[in-house]
């Protein structure tokens, strides 16, 4: 699925990485501990949390994630925004709850 | 990288929270220049970002080596902090010592010591109450 998908089905915002949105995912996660995230994690492209700190995106940096979407509308803090722009990771934002955001982008396909 | 070892050199500031980290991405960025395996860069910069966060989280900072060789990548993590008292025990999958401020920050549950171990092809740890922990890891280059 593209980034452009996830952005239309959770109606969200693109924080930084407008021109990375052709890029595919094919799988997911949502959480907001990252000690899981980097234990079990494997091949997903896209990382769904509610957790804002710059940590959040060099994890998703140390295992190649493409994109991070903060859920519950929350606005990345700046540090965050300018490390993502640093590591080429895509950043979204919704409105959406995590429960309800991973359950749309499941239905739309995407495991 | 014909001859020479690749050899790089990191200090660690002590809480501090929000760069921690950034060594690991500047190995892992050396590491794509340098055309390395992606899957061995990954296994390498998950299991140097774990230890490098424990070294903020649980110690006061450190120094950290890493020596890059056309064989394999080996990291030298070093801190004074506390010390741990049983290695066998913060081996285990859930064991942590870290408090609600830990956790508010999106860690502390026991997992990183045991993925260190899954992501590398061999890990030490030694630790000296009081005096500090040192934990090295060595990831192959398949050639
Ligand atoms: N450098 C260190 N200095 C002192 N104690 C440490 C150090 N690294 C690990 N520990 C101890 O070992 C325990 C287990 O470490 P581990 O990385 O597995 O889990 P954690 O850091 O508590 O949580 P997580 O890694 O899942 O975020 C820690 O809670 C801490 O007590
Ligand atoms: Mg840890």
């Amino acid at each position: 699925m593209k980034i452009s998908v996830v952005k239309e089905i959770l109606n969200a915002e693109v924080i930084c990485g407008e021109e990375l949105l052709d890029e595919e995912v094919f799988s997911a996660c949502g959480c907001d501990l990252m000690s899981d995230v980097l234990a079990f994690v494997k091949n997903q492209g896209l990382l769904l949390t509610g957790l804002n700190n710059p940590q959040v995106v060099r994890t998703a940096f140390m295992m190649d994630m493409k994109a991070i979407v903060f859920v519950r509308g929350k606005n990345p803090d700046d540090e965050v925004i300018q490390l993502a722009k640093l590591k080429d990771v895509i950043i979204l934002k919704t409105d959406e709850r995590l429960y309800s955001a991973c359950g749309k982008l499941y239905s739309a396909g995407l495991i | 990288m014909e001859n020479a070892n690749l050899k790089l050199h990191y200090n660690v500031d002590k809480k501090d929270f929000i760069n921690a980290g950034e060594a690991s991405s500047s190995v892992k960025k050396v590491l794509r220049k340098l055309g390395v395996n992606p899957e061995c860069i990954r296994n390498l910069a998950i299991a140097m970002y774990e230890a490098e966060i424990n070294m903020v989280i649980h110690a006061n900072g450190g120094t950290i080596d890493v020596d890059i060789s056309p064989e394999c990548i080996h990291v030298v993590l070093s801190d004074s902090g506390p010390g741990i008292p049983d290695i066998q025990r913060a081996m285990q999958e859930g064991y942590s010592t870290a408090g609600d401020n830990v956790r508010e920050l999106g860690f502390g549950a026991g997992m990183g010591l045991p993925n260190i171990k899954k992501y590398s092809d061999d890990l030490k740890i030694t630790s000296e109450i009081g005096v500090g922990t040192t934990v090295e890891i060595k990831v192959n280059i398949p050639s």
